[in-house]
């Protein structure tokens, strides 16, 4: 599982001369495609794909009872599990730190920007409200599980429909869904640097991604016309000096625009 | 508002284990307990190359308004790895091979910024067991309250819901080193202002080396 010294030193010569496998330079992001209707059974679905990396996403909404510190607003949760499917690194049993590391930055993003208007998604006030439950798995692992589940959720989130209810506010399924889950106009993106010696690069394959030694991932969107950074989280063992991390915040809302380009294009 | 709250630091509070420590930011108290090196179970765990660092943190059930279900939670998980990378950078693991060195962080009382207190305790267990470091970690977190930056995030500061809302920057540093082993985000910030919060964090971290120190050389005596 560990890579040799050897492609590790290889690989660090490789990006110190600026230069990849795959002939992207170190902050090229990987090629970007967007399906839609993974499910007819989901709310709204997405598959993604990221260089060779595939992740699929889907929306389950159902009523539920808020929470007690917010009682006038609809609950978001986002999973997902490591399937052995995507990759023979991953096992079957409850997810490890690997599993829960993505959804919950990925909760954080989402919730964080306002993407989705949980305020609006209170079905009797005083009483029950919609659960948002977000899955995000892997069917192919090459790398950027993370910033590829992303694109997912939030592509999924874009085609998500509200169920028809009963009178005893129950989902029947039977009837149409005619209204769209209401979301504001934000389309929030994460975006993970990994770190390899001092070189720092983007979209990595599962090969460059576990040379590396450090990495830091955000989560950006557009909000009231300025970029906001929503969510971020360092991993990995190898620290970052201030002056990497401030250059990473620099170039963070260029990326963001060249992403939102490409996923765009497949976003109505 | 780079001001924190009072801070406090005692190490040697808990006598089973090879070192302790407390710290408080105000009302956030995190105490901590380093166990080991000791020789690490399972076997097949082992490493020949290289001890491993396992860090436990948790609040406790009665640390919070809602009562916190006992037991390990995602979010639990996630903090307690984050800690991991964010004290591996001062440790040298390799002088340790197969063994584990264990850290337990838990919260009695909590008021926001509970995982760089536990940081700041944990970094100071460490030294207490007498492993060798190459530096103290000192932690804290940068809060952005609407516009504004502030050091050291309370509770009520983390609610703070007004204009661009409330946002929490957690921070860990190595405590002579421009080396950032610990960041998370949460919340609104305009990618410009990371740099000032990082120096911001810096900053509180110097005043809370001393206090670490402090604590440490207090309890080997003169």
């Amino acid at each position: 599982m560990d890579t040799s010294n050897l492609s590790k030193e290889f690989l660090s010569k490789l990006f110190s001369d600026g230069k990849r496998f795959d002939s992207r330079g170190l902050l090229d992001l990987a090629h970007v495609e967007i399906s839609f209707d993974v499910s007819s059974k989901a709310e709204g679905s997405a598959r993604v794909k990221l260089g060779k990396t595939e992740v699929i996403a889907g929306i389950k909404l159902s009523p539920g009872d808020p929470y007690p510190d917010s009682l006038d607003k609809g609950n978001l949760t986002v999973s997902g599990d490591l399937l052995p499917l995507a990759s023979p690194r991953f096992e079957l049993g409850p997810p490890g730190f690997d599993g829960i590391e993505g959804p919950r930055l990925i909760d954080r993003m989402i919730r964080e920007s306002g993407m989705i208007s949980l305020d609006k998604l209170v079905i009797k006030k005083g009483g029950k409200v919609w659960n948002v439950f977000i899955d995000v798995y892997p069917i192919n692992d090459d790398g950027s599980l993370i910033d590829a589940s992303a694109i997912a959720c939030v592509a999924a989130l874009k085609q998500a429909m509200l169920p028809e209810l009963n009178d005893d506010l129950r989902i029947d399924y039977d009837k149409e869904a005619k209204e769209k889950l209401p979301l504001s106009n934000q389309l929030p993106l994460s975006f993970t640097f990994f770190k390899l010696g001092k070189n720092i690069i983007l979209h990595p394959t599962r090969e460059e991604e576990e040379a590396c030694e450090g990495k830091v991932t955000f989560g950006i969107s557009k909000w009231n016309g300025q970029y906001m950074i929503h969510s971020g989280q360092k991993g990995m063992a190898s620290p970052f000096s201030a002056e990497e991390i401030g250059n990473i915040a620099k170039i963070l809302p260029e990326k963001y625009e060249e992403l939102c380009k490409k996923v765009n294009k497949f976003i109505k | 508002m780079n001001e924190m709250r009072p801070i406090m630091a005692k190490v040697g509070i808990i006598p089973n284990a090879d070192g302790s420590a407390m710290f408080s930011f105000g009302k956030t108290v995190a105490i901590a307990a380093v166990y080991g090196p000791r020789q690490l179970h399972p076997q097949h765990m082992q490493d020949p190359a290289t001890g491993i660092l396992r860090v436990n943190y948790d609040l406790l059930s009665f640390s919070v308004s809602d009562r916190k279900r006992p037991g390990p939670s995602r979010r639990s998980n996630e903090i307690s790895k984050m800690i991991e990378w964010a004290l591996i950078p001062v440790l040298n693991l390799k002088d340790f091979p197969n063994t584990v060195i264990d850290v337990q962080i838990y919260i009695p009382q909590a008021d926001a910024s509970t995982r760089v207190a536990g940081i700041n305790a944990a970094s100071m267990a460490l030294a207490h067991a007498g492993i060798p470091m190459k530096d103290l970690v000192c932690s804290v977190s940068v809060g952005k309250l609407d516009k504004e930056l502030v050091v050291d995030v309370d509770k009520e500061e983390e609610d703070f819901k007004e204009g661009e809302g409330a946002t929490d920057f957690p921070l860990a540093k190595v405590a002579h080193g421009d080396e950032f082993t610990l960041l998370q985000l949460d919340g609104k910030i305009q990618p410009e202002l990371i740099s000032k919060a990082l120096a911001m964090a810096s900053d509180a971290c110097d005043e809370i080396y001393e206090v670490q120190k402090k604590a440490l050389k207090g309890s080997v005596g003169e």
